[in-house]
């Protein structure tokens, strides 16, 4: 492709790149929130995925199958284990501004600067050459485009630095980190342009990749199945489809797990991007499934790629590596090419930003800043150094920029963009004991960590990198094939004659062992100062600090007017004066009538130092201005043994206000639930007053007038006499019934249950209503015939039931056409009784309260009746004990119908039961 | 001869003021519920009403109501009675412009009293 091509889409890329951070910290000054949400977080989790995804994955994937997998399968297993794991390194980072993984650690074994300096030198040789491969990934993608033949690097060895695009790439990303990665001076504090700007790379890296894979499936192949047929008739590749290809082992399988597991958020860029630029601990639920989702579509097309390239260039010499790239080159779709061009190079340059970001955090915190109060340079002058603060550590970028590029120009060309991944990983899993054991054991010490990381490094070192260098015959190899001082058990590939693994399987088992075996050893048989103490306490037990925020423990002392010196040194005179002036309002310190800072306020002074120059160093400092009071470790411990109580003690006080809290709640409830009861009750009072009033109106009435009027006509006295005794016979009906619901409703009612030919019991009601049905001139249609009809029950209960219904019937069908149709069926299951009548019928509104107390009176046309509502009511709590049912269809003008339906006795159940 | 309008949905009650009321020398009309009160209080145009509240279609309240909007019945007077004693019943009676409130079951003598009273005052 035309060079002027090429380099002029990864400029606009670049350039592209710097207007989104500087969009993305120019949202953030003004405020604004909208880019930081667990999308953006997620994404810029996705940081993770680096050129060696972008490349090293496909041609990996061609020669070892789908082992390529499994750094992405750790993750992903480990994602649902963030939310204990990653939000407790989350909490007690945001607690203690932390800023780097070195810094945790650091801060966790009692701020110990030695501790920071081993780990930030051993982070340092275990990153940079994966930097390093960053690097040659884009060099040799560009030189691929540009040459547009299919062997690369040819020319670049005899170039000057000049000529090399890896060079130019290197200043560039200098100039990003610089911008970006070290702008403000408190390292613990968000920096939403840089997250912006990597969420985006995420974004452009997924696409690029996404793109080529279509490309490959769609554009060279057809599809997803000739590919794959394709590949299954070739030759070599058929033994791809068979299990024997994926050689790896279990025992490799599991180890390269394990690593990437601790690699999700021990390598110093996922540290950075998880923990430091963490805005918000709930963006983590999102990325939960967020993260793994981003993985699995990365991770779709490489087999895809692979097979494809593998058949394209089948008998070429091609790097598998570049398949991705070579793939639209040799087709001659330029347009691909530059899309998977911008993808390299932003999966490049992400990884290689951040890492540098943070691994210059790293070096300025924990090497530099101390040598400097060491010498006295810093700690002795009474000038700001604030401005010159920012000025290392974008000197510090660089010069990690510049350090990659050499080990890139001088031993980067000989390895695999795999292999230098996967040793950087082994490197950084030596953290997880000391940063494991630091957050879930109170036992660990700082002389264990130091030495368990120690060893742990000595062992990776001996193993994997020595062991390169000696393979590719930079240095003496000797101890390759006799191992080192000519002991045989020593060789770096079977320690204690241990094979079987791969190198990577190898070195992880041997150096997480004996760092594991000798941090646990050691601590055990070491004492924790006072302050790893009490940071081993909060460390352990953040989620019991997390609201305090502080821990009282060490008392120190100092002048305020010191503090304020000191932190003049690290921010400018007005915000280190404004700060104080914050805290002592805090603390309820008057400034003008005290001059000694209380311990808390050192504390803070401290931790606002810390999250600029890193636990330690702020330690050091505070310490040359505050007199420690000499403390024991008893004391210290007592002094945590109080605080623990006392924490015990505000928990279970907690607890019982929240107990107290939902008795209340309860307590609400039941009262609320009791003055509905109470509602139901007066409104059944009401009611049934109403009810006995109306009758006892008319009878209280036309007695005292048959009484005072003694010679009335004999035909108005049979009249008034007729309407007493029917009114009263209703007061007697109303009296039965109501005793009749309250004792359904308690249970008191005793059943006689028998079985029960409902024919018969239809013939009984028939029977007795003969008499009214005939007077009323009613006609009745009556087909009782029916194949079984036997049911278990209480006989008078259901004639009550069915004589209720009936009479309802009479009362409300037609007043001079009358019709009554009553009708008995039966299935398997139930037997079913209908009656149905040629009357006014019921609203459709009415029909759900038919069956509810007094309906009757609110939703039958009056005048008619004279029943007391409680009818239905009875009839269905009875249908109900039956464990039958009933129901009502009806249609105003036309009439209603009523079914009852009960469960058949069947023969079978007679004989069991009998 | 005054003119009395009876409304009640129970036909024993009304059968009851009725035959009070006619041998205390009033003129007397019956009808079964509120939307029949109406009609016939524009032709009937009675002097008392004796009212029941809970009927069907329209309770005695609405009747007292609407009777209460028209220039016409402002001489009519209106007698509640009926089963609905709480104090809160009453002072709605009292409140749409009712003459009095009795509550059932009643005292014949001391219903003819108050008819008696509020006619001729």
């Amino acid at each position: 492709m035309h060079p002027g091509l090429v380099i002029g889409t990864a400029v606009v890329y670049l350039i592209i790149l710097f207007g989104i951070g500087y969009f993305g910290s120019k949202l953030a000054r003004n405020g604004k929130k909208i880019i930081q949400n667990g999308y953006t977080y997620a994404l810029s989790l996705a940081v993770y995925c680096t050129a060696w995804t972008f490349f090293g994955s496909i041609g990996r994937a061609s020669t070892n199958g789908v082992d390529f997998l499994t750094i992405y399968i750790g993750p992903t297993l480990m994602a649902p284990l963030w939310f204990v794991v990653l939000r407790k390194i989350i909490l007690i980072s945001k607690s203690q501004k932390i800023t780097s993984l070195a810094d945790f650690v650091s801060a966790r074994y009692g701020k110990s600067t030695l501790l920071g300096a081993v780990a930030t030198t051993f982070l340092l040789i275990g990153i940079v050459p994966y930097i390093a491969l960053q690097l040659k990934a884009v060099t040799s993608s560009f030189s691929l485009a540009l040459s547009s033949s299919s062997i690369p690097d040819a020319v670049l060895n005899e170039a000057h630095f000049y000529q090399d695009s890896a060079f130019y790439i290197t200043i560039v990303l200098a100039i990003f980190t610089i911008v970006f990665g070290a702008s403000h001076l408190e390292s613990s504090r968000q920096n939403q342009g840089l997250v912006t700007a990597i969420a985006f790379e995420s974004l452009i890296k997924l696409f690029a990749f996404l793109v080529a894979g279509l490309f490959v499936v769609y554009g060279i192949y057809h599809g997803f199945g000739d590919l794959f047929s394709q590949a299954y008739e070739h030759e070599r590749l058929q033994a791809f489809f068979d299990a024997d290809m994926t050689s790896i082992q279990p025992m490799d399988w599991f180890f390269h797990l394990l690593l990437s597991m601790f690699a999700i958020f021990l390598l110093p860029r996922q540290f950075h991007m998880a923990v430091v630029e963490n805005s918000d601990i709930n963006h983590l639920k999102k990325s939960m499934w967020l993260f793994p989702l981003y993985l699995f579509i990365i991770n779709i097309f490489v087999l895809p790629i692979a097979l494809g390239g593998y058949l394209y260039f089948d008998g070429v010499m091609v790097d598998a590596d570049t398949y991705i790239l070579s793939l639209p080159l040799a087709e001659g779709n330029s347009v691909i090419a530059l899309i998977v061009l911008v993808g390299g190079l932003s999966a490049a340059t992400g990884m290689v930003i951040v890492s540098t970001v943070a691994l210059s955090i790293m070096v300025n915190n924990h090497l530099l800043i101390p040598l400097l109060l060491r010498s006295r340079r810093l700690s002795g002058s009474p000038m700001n150094v604030s401005s010159s603060l920012i000025g290392f550590r974008r000197l510090i970028s660089s010069a990690i920029l510049l350090i990659a590029y050499s080990y890139f120009r001088s031993v980067g060309e000989a390895q695999s963009l795999i292999s230098i991944g996967l040793t950087s990983f082994v490197a950084v899993a030596q953290f997880a004991p000391l940063l494991l054991g630091g957050i879930y054991w109170k036992g660990g010490t700082k002389s264990g960590a130091i030495a368990g990381l120690v060893v742990g490094f000595l062992i990776w070192a001996y193993c994997l990198p020595l062991a390169t260098l000696a393979g590719n015959g930079i240095i003496s190899g000797g101890f390759l094939q006799h191992g080192l001082f000519g002991i045989e058990w020593l060789k770096p590939d079977a320690i204690l004659g241990l094979d079987g693994m791969d190198e990577i399987s190898h070195a992880t088992f041997w150096s997480l062992l004996a760092n594991i075996l000798t941090y646990t050893m050691v601590s055990l048989n070491s004492q924790p100062s006072p302050l790893e103490a009490s940071q081993a306490e909060m460390f352990v037990d953040i989620d019991r600090y997390t609201q305090t925020n502080e821990l009282p423990v060490l008392q120190s002392k100092a002048r305020i007017s010191d503090l304020e010196l000191l932190l003049n040194r690290f921010m400018n005179a007005k915000r280190a004066n404004r700060f104080i002036q914050r805290l002592a309002k805090q603390h309820n310190i008057n400034l003008k009538t005290t001059t000694e800072a209380s311990p808390a306020l050192i504390d803070d002074v401290e931790k606002a130092l810390a999250s600029i120059l890193g636990a330690s160093s702020a330690k050091l400092l505070i310490s040359s201005v505050a007199q420690q009071k000499k403390q024991t470790l008893q004391e210290v411990l007592s002094v945590l043994d109080e605080t623990q109580k006392l924490m015990r003690y505000s928990k279970a006080l907690e607890v019982k206000s929240a107990e107290l809290e939902e008795a209340g709640k309860q307590l609400q409830q039941a009262n609320s639930r009791l003055k509905a009861m109470d509602k139901v009750k007066d409104e059944f009072l009401t009611t049934i007053t109403h009810e006995l009033r109306t009758p006892i109106t008319s009878i209280k009435s036309l007695a005292h007038i048959l009484f005072e009027n003694k010679d009335l006509e004999k035909a108005k006295q049979q009249e008034f006499l007729q309407i007493v005794v029917k009114e009263s016979d209703r007061i007697a009906k109303l009296i039965n019934q109501v005793l009749d619901m309250e004792k359904m409703a308690s249970g008191m009612v005793e059943w006689d249950m028998q079985e029960i030919d409902l024919e018969q019991l239809g013939l009984d009601a028939l029977q007795r209503l003969h008499s009214v049905i005939k007077k009323r001139g009613i006609s009745l249609e009556s087909d009782l015939s029916c194949n079984h009809p036997i049911v278990e029950g209480d006989y008078d209960r259901l004639l009550q039931v069915v004589i209720n219904i009936l009479s309802n019937a009479i009362k409300f069908c037609d007043p001079d056409e009358g019709k009554i149709i009553i009708k008995l069926d039966s299935d398997e299951q139930q037997v079913s009784l209908s009656i149905e009548d040629n009357g006014i019928g019921i609203a459709e509104e009415s029909l759900p309260f038919i069956f509810d107390k007094f309906t009757q009176f609110t939703n039958y046309k009056k005048g008619h009746s004279y029943g007391s509502g409680l009818g239905l009511s009875i009839s269905r709590q009875i249908m109900l004990h039956h464990k039958g049912d009933i129901i009502v269809k009806s249609r105003v003008g036309k009439g209603s119908q009523f079914f009852i339906h009960l469960p058949k006795k069947t023969r079978e159940l007679q004989i069991q039961s009998s | 001869m005054k003119k009395i309008l009876i409304v009640d949905d129970e036909p024993n009650i009304t059968i009851a003021i009725r035959f009070l009321l006619e041998q205390e020398g009033y003129q007397t009309e019956v009808v079964h519920d509120g939307l029949q009160a109406i009609e016939k209080a524009k032709v009937f145009r009675p002097d008392l009403i004796v009212l029941d509240v809970m009927m069907p279609h329209m309770s005695g309240f609405e009747v007292a109501e609407q009777l209460r909007t028209d220039p016409a019945y402002r001489d009519t007077h209106i007698l509640f009675l009926t089963a609905k004693g709480a104090d809160q019943d009453k002072s709605t009676g009292y409140g749409l412009g009712g003459d009095t409130y009795l509550v059932k079951p009643f005292d014949n003598d001391h219903l003819k009293a108050t008819i008696h009273e509020i006619l001729e005052s």
